[in-house]
């Protein structure tokens, strides 16, 4: 039941934070959520690193490996995009 | 949830459980802190470094738990992932970061998914206990979420990557086979959830759930990506938190909803800015409808120019406002456009850009090709920002956008687009459309704009023509 009301709690936090995103940076933003979300990881590593069974152990490397994928890229493609954002030099 | 550590609070929790759990709540609060610092971009490149920290944290506060063994396998599934991943970031092009966007979507519903599974088989043989009504319910809500965004991201992918057809694809009684399989998956989930120990039966829900995601995607047209790539964000969200629930990880539970909320958020802005509701999105199959009665007029005189001319008017102008639209993702002409950004500039022009927000395949896909060409973000203007300034520009020139610009959204009451916010580029005092061919939009709607007499359309490859008008500015300088 707690975690409904973390759930709650969040929800409410992202929608204010994310509200005051510029559009300017809606694609970086939502590759960086994507990023933060792939924290999935977390829970494939429990999986997988359990080894309670052949079947857990192989949808948990799958499902690490996706992850995985998820938070580098994501992260390293948000950092691209956003070292591009520059302001106006010198006014010419 | 009664059991778990989560639950009987921090007396029974061995060492390494505190470390990780002390991990994962500075990890939340960095995405939290990396998220607001994300909002301007100033601070923005310190959110990125905030999500690593928090991520690494937390990765390691895992690692460190008694229950962890297989550390080899662990180490080889992230090698590999990351050997993927990282040439994927550092190798994509800019013009392809939809596509990426999509792809994501759909690993991350996938491990979503493929844990709820795992999660069920394992309670299923070896601790029944705890697979109660709530659990299952839980896992049916992950897993429907997580194979559905797969399929369906898979789908989106496809489609902007070119590999299936952009054109919706539509047949008879389509929704009402969508909405059937949908049920149908409800029922065998809420079958399951009445009675978990029934492992014959979630195969069939994960087949149904993969299905509608193909199903669900596949009449949705390119124009309509923006839309369907934020729901599909905010899918992948929601289904990282339902496997926090599944895992009692609250951390998994704030991040996902996270991004569950921002996807939310994304999705009705890109709504709104066409004047359509998720479920016209969803279920309209915009455009097949009304491609067809544009063959008749096809025949009206327009008024084109030459890159000389265009150069010209151009040169003898003081403002000009650039709306750039997907052609010019496609001709990938930001570099071009930059170039002439530069020149124009140089010439005491003040040039402006005016962003639809759905111009492109994804929220943002314009200011982040713009920025790529390293045009400075304080010249990319919203289409709220530019509009009052429209009636007071000299030219307009529109770079491969179409319904955007669309004038008969103001004043067509039959027009489909009626009601949707555009760029009033119409008002400005000479507008210029760079085109290949006058074939009409993605939406397949004709356009007034371009039989306006102050409008000038320039034919061509919007790269091409515009280096030719570039060149021919360059050529006259003095």
């Amino acid at each position: 039941m707690s975690n409904l009301y973390v759930f709650l709690l969040a929800t409410f936090l992202g929608l204010e934070v994310i509200r005051r995103v510029s559009p300017l940076l809606h694609t970086p933003l939502m590759s960086l959520t994507n990023a933060i979300s792939a924290i999935s990881l977390v829970g494939s590593i429990v999986i997988l690193g359990e080894q309670r069974s052949t079947l857990t152990m192989v949808l948990g490397a799958i499902a690490v490996v996706a992850s995985t994928i998820n938070v580098v890229s994501g992260f390293l493609i948000t950092d691209r995009m956003l070292r591009m954002f520059k302001t106006r030099g010198p006014q010419p | 949830m009664s059991e778990g550590h989560g639950a009987v609070a921090g007396l029974t929790m061995s060492p390494q459980e505190i470390v990780a759990q002390t991990t994962y709540l500075v990890a939340a609060a960095l995405f939290v802190l990396a998220l607001k610092w994300l909002s301007a971009p100033k601070t923005a490149r310190r959110g990125v470094w905030a999500g690593e920290i928090g991520m690494l944290l937390a990765i390691g506060g895992t690692l460190a738990l008694p229950d962890i063994e297989a550390f080899h396998w662990i180490v080889i599934a992230i090698l590999v992932g990351s050997a993927i991943g990282i040439p994927i970031a550092i190798l994509m092009p800019m013009t392809a970061v939809p596509q990426r966007t999509a792809l994501s979507h759909s690993f991350g519903g996938l491990a979503a998914g493929l844990v709820g599974t795992a999660k069920y088989y394992l309670w299923l043989s070896q601790e029944p206990e705890k697979l109660t009504s709530f659990t299952m319910g839980v896992i049916a809500f992950e897993a429907l979420l997580g194979y559905l965004t797969f399929t369906g991201s898979l789908m989106a992918f496809g489609k902007l990557q070119e590999l299936l057809p952009t054109r919706p694809i539509v047949y008879r009684g389509q929704n009402f086979i969508n909405l059937g399989l949908l049920a149908a998956a409800i029922v065998i989930g809420v079958a399951l959830t009445v009675n978990p120990a029934q492992p014959a039966l979630l195969p069939i829900f994960i087949f149904l759930s993969l299905l509608f995601g193909v199903l669900l995607i596949i009449p949705i047209g390119g124009a309509d990506m923006p839309t369907v790539i934020s729901l599909l964000n905010s899918y992948a969200g929601l289904s990282a938190s339902a496997m926090g629930f599944v895992l009692n990880n609250k951390l998994l539970i704030i991040a996902g909803a996270l991004d569950g909320s921002s996807g939310f958020i994304l999705s009705i802005i890109m709504c709104k800015a066409m004047n359509r509701s998720f479920t016209n999105v969803l279920f309209g199959a915009f455009g097949q409808v009304t491609g067809a009665k544009t063959a008749g007029a096809l025949e009206r005189p327009v008024r084109s120019a030459m890159p000389e001319e265009a150069a010209a008017i151009l040169e003898s102008a003081q403002s000009v406002v650039i709306v750039p639209g997907y052609g010019m993702a496609v001709a990938q002409a930001q570099h071009k456009v930059r170039e002439l950004f530069d020149v124009l500039t140089k010439k005491g022009v003040d040039v402006k850009f005016g962003i639809h927000p759905v111009a492109g395949r994804m929220p943002g896909h314009m200011n982040v090709l713009l920025a790529e060409a390293d045009i400075p973000y304080d010249r990319l203007l919203e289409m709220d920002e530019v509009n009052p300034e429209l009636p007071q520009t000299d030219v307009a020139l529109v770079i491969g956008a179409n319904d955007v610009t669309n004038p008969a959204a103001r004043n067509d009451k039959g027009s489909p687009i009626y009601g949707m916010p555009i760029i009033n580029v119409d008002q400005a005092r000479t507008v210029m459309v760079i085109k290949r061919s006058m074939s009409s939009g993605f939406a397949g709607i004709e356009n007034e704009l371009y039989y306006m007499d102050k409008t000038l359309m320039l034919f061509g490859d919007a790269k091409a023509f515009v280096g030719e008008v570039v060149k021919e500015l360059s050529s006259s300088d003095r």
